[in-house]
């Protein structure tokens, strides 16, 4: 067999509970999502959080961990008020939460520079934040203003700005890999040391999208980091009834690629698994599939009937919330104050509210803006 | 003017535009090492190297989003399909992303990428291998639609394809690699997109063709001269955008339409040029628009079938008197 790429950074041969005090693989979930758990085991898998954390804590500058808390607390907030507005009727159209996940986008995108790329699936807010896209933006583009940042014309799964390099909430399951994977070669072509992130979930890697663009990344070297949002679930189907081999990140082998498993409730490790990775791509051109677990405390989209789980499982994960470990760890090591974690708690409150003014006194798209956008060189046919 | 065939036409735009642009590469199937399935990319790899030239694994979706993919952060990708039968299995990229990225996104992402290589019925491949597929793309706005029938319309075209800053299919005729003409010699030769050419001018009847049928339509013209019957035979070249002003000043001249293609009829190309002249110059009609298009079925093997199924010059001239009422 070839060789494979394993022994960069840690994973766990086989997800479980057992693996709690690994740093990168903390409470993995069953396959089958047990219906609950015995207070002990959750609480022995917190608490292996925490001691991991600790450690990470001590070697990250308090700005950066107060700034982590931060931007996992605003994107939360921005989705619980996105839910709302979405019910008053202010927010059409699809609209995928992202509560529950927020150590991801959050953890992943801290890694980078600005300068990086970033590209997503279609439950793209917290990513489209954590870019740097200001709430206000994107909350307009929810609204489907002309204030938004796509102007209106995207809405919740397109979200774009250029100014910070973010490429796009893309709606086709899947469909945003080859073009990280493009983007990722444009870096290397143009010989900048720039890299991408490209976020998916679970349920993509049954695409052959996914299939297709591993094995270019790695024939030609590309730097992108492929990171698996493992959710548990593509809509209302779990991971275990669509996927027959369900180790994602072992999938890499597949094509030769370096891969970790990451406890995606753990904003820190998180971010570590994608600073070791993106080592890899800005010094040698190379791709990382990182896959992620995390769950999705809210339904698919705002439609989402939620019978295909139990109530049970959601608590039992809601358990292991990502804010309230991190916060916890934050408050065991002294590094937030209960003042400070209510100043922050403020902050987030003025800058969701900020955001809300803002789409709401926007305007809607003027109605010209239909005939605009559709090409970049219009052509009138016919001899000039 | 030297004379070369469709396949030099399109390597000299293929070279010229990647010495003039070092942000246009070209990749696909078999175009580097092995120099094209049909021999179009002949030499490109020696000249340019292999960043600039990439052979592709067969992963069309793969590389057909990869191209879009690199045309969001500046490149200029052209992306070989070895045949646009394959460019089926990249639709997904080709539609939901290369045509859509710049709407939804508000302006703020352009994909300058051409989408090429040979399209339409070729010599007794059967049905998966055999087949015009222009009007999928051209339904959709976002991409512009370029199908050349002469090598200097060829290397024009693709020069101003990849000059252009939208997603481009550009569909070469399989069958017509090997035709010759003559092509201008001067390196800034380019076509426009967008603007049909008249490719013989006459008085009592139009024929609206492109691409393979263009020549077949000229041959149906001369036999239709000695009949005593005058026809203008107009090439769109570019299907989207569509230069309806020059057909349609042409029907006001001759009053009679054959719209002639290689494609399914329903849902076509040309079921679209037939309505739109019908709301723009019906009072100027003497016959109704009549079309000339494929056999309404996959593409048999046999050739006596083959040849059935893909239309000719006899049909062509039956339709002009069927409109003239000959």
């Amino acid at each position: 067999m070839a060789k494979v790429n394993y022994e960069v950074g840690k994973r766990t041969p086989e997800p479980s509970r057992a693996g709690a005090e690994d740093k990168s693989a903390t409470g993995v979930l069953d396959q089958e999502a047990p219906e609950a758990i015995d207070p002990e085991t959750l609480h022995q898998e917190n608490e292996a959080v925490k001691k991991a954390q600790k450690s990470r804590l001590e070697e990250i500058d308090r700005d950066t961990l107060v700034s982590l808390y931060h931007q996992m607390l605003l994107v939360r907030r921005f989705e619980e008020k996105s839910a709302e507005a979405y019910s008053s009727g202010k927010i059409g159209g699809f609209c995928h939460l992202y509560i529950g996940q927020e150590a991801v986008a959050i953890g992943a995108i801290s890694a980078i520079r600005k300068d990086d790329y970033v590209l997503c699936s279609y439950r793209e807010h917290a990513h489209a934040i954590a870019k740097g896209m200001s709430p206000e933006s994107v909350m307009a583009e929810l609204y489907g203003k002309a204030g938004g940042c796509s102007k209106g014309k995207g809405g919740s799964m397109h979200m774009f700005d250029k100014e910070v390099n973010f490429l796009g909430g893309h709606g086709i399951v899947g469909g945003q890999i080859p073009l990280a994977t493009g983007v990722a070669f444009a870096s290397k072509y143009k010989e900048t040391d720039q890299v991408t992130l490209c976020f998916f979930g679970e349920a993509a890697v049954n695409q052959g999208a996914f299939h297709e663009s591993l094995n270019m990344a790695q024939l030609w070297k590309l730097p992108c980091i492929y990171i698996c949002e493992n959710n548990q679930y593509g809509m209302g189907t779990s991971l275990a009834r669509a996927m027959s081999s369900q180790d994602i990140s072992q999938k890499a082998c597949a094509y030769d690629i370096a891969a970790e498993f990451v406890d995606g409730m753990d904003v820190l490790a998180v971010r570590e698994a994608t600073l070791r990775a993106v080592e890899r791509a800005r010094k040698e051109y190379l791709p990382t599939l990182l896959e992620v677990r995390t769950y999705r405390f809210m339904g698919h989209s705002m439609s989402d009937p939620g019978n295909y789980r139990t109530r049970a499982e959601i608590e039992r994960h809601q358990e292991r919330d990502p804010i309230k470990l991190f916060a916890a760890s934050l408050k065991e090591q002294g590094v937030l104050s209960d003042t400070e974690f209510q100043q922050i708690e403020a902050e987030v409150k003025e800058q969701i509210e900020q955001a809300v003014l803002f789409a709401e006194q926007s305007p809607l798209p003027a109605p010209e803006e239909l005939f605009t956008d559709v090409y970049a060189n219009p052509i009138k046919p016919g001899k000039q | 003017m030297a004379v070369v065939t469709m396949r030099e036409a399109l390597n000299q735009a293929l070279r010229e535009e990647m010495l003039r642009d070092e942000n246009v590469f070209l990749m696909g199937e078999e175009v580097a090492a092995y120099e094209g399935a049909y021999k179009v990319t002949k030499d490109l790899l020696a000249e340019l190297g292999d960043k600039r030239v990439i052979d592709t694994p067969i992963t069309e979706l793969g590389f057909a989003g990869l191209g879009v993919g690199a045309a969001m952060v500046g490149l200029r990708p052209i992306v070989e399909f070895m045949t646009f039968n394959f460019s089926i299995l990249a639709t997904d990229q080709i539609i939901n992303s290369a045509a859509k990225m710049l709407y939804m996104s508000g302006g703020q992402f352009k994909i300058p990428i051409v989408f090429r290589g040979p399209g339409g019925s070729a010599f007794q491949v059967s049905s998966q291998h055999s087949q015009a597929i222009e009007s999928w793309f051209a339904y959709f706005p976002g991409l512009k639609v370029v199908m050349p029938s002469t090598p200097a319309d060829a290397k024009g075209l693709l020069k101003s394809a990849i000059r252009d800053d939208d997603p481009v299919i550009f569909i070469e005729q399989e069958r017509m690699y090997g035709n010759k003409g003559e092509v201008p010699d001067d390196i800034d030769f380019i076509v426009p997109l967008g603007v049909a050419d008249v490719k013989r001018e006459g008085k009592d009847a139009t024929i609206v063709a492109r691409s393979l049928m263009v020549p077949v339509a000229l041959k149906a013209a001369e036999i239709l001269e000695k009949q005593g019957v005058s026809c203008e035979v107009i090439d769109p070249r570019t299907i989207r955008p569509l230069d309806l002003d020059t057909i349609i000043e042409s029907v006001k001249k001759t009053n009679r339409v054959v719209v002639a293609e290689e494609s399914h009829p329903f849902c076509g190309v040309g079921a679209e040029i037939a309505s739109e002249i019908t709301e723009r110059a019906f009072d100027y009609l003497d016959a109704p628009v009549k079309r000339v298009s494929a056999a309404d079925v996959p593409m048999p093997y046999a050739k006596n079938l083959e040849d059935l199924a893909v239309p000719g010059v006899e049909q062509i001239v039956a339709a002009v008197r069927e409109v003239a009422y000959l």
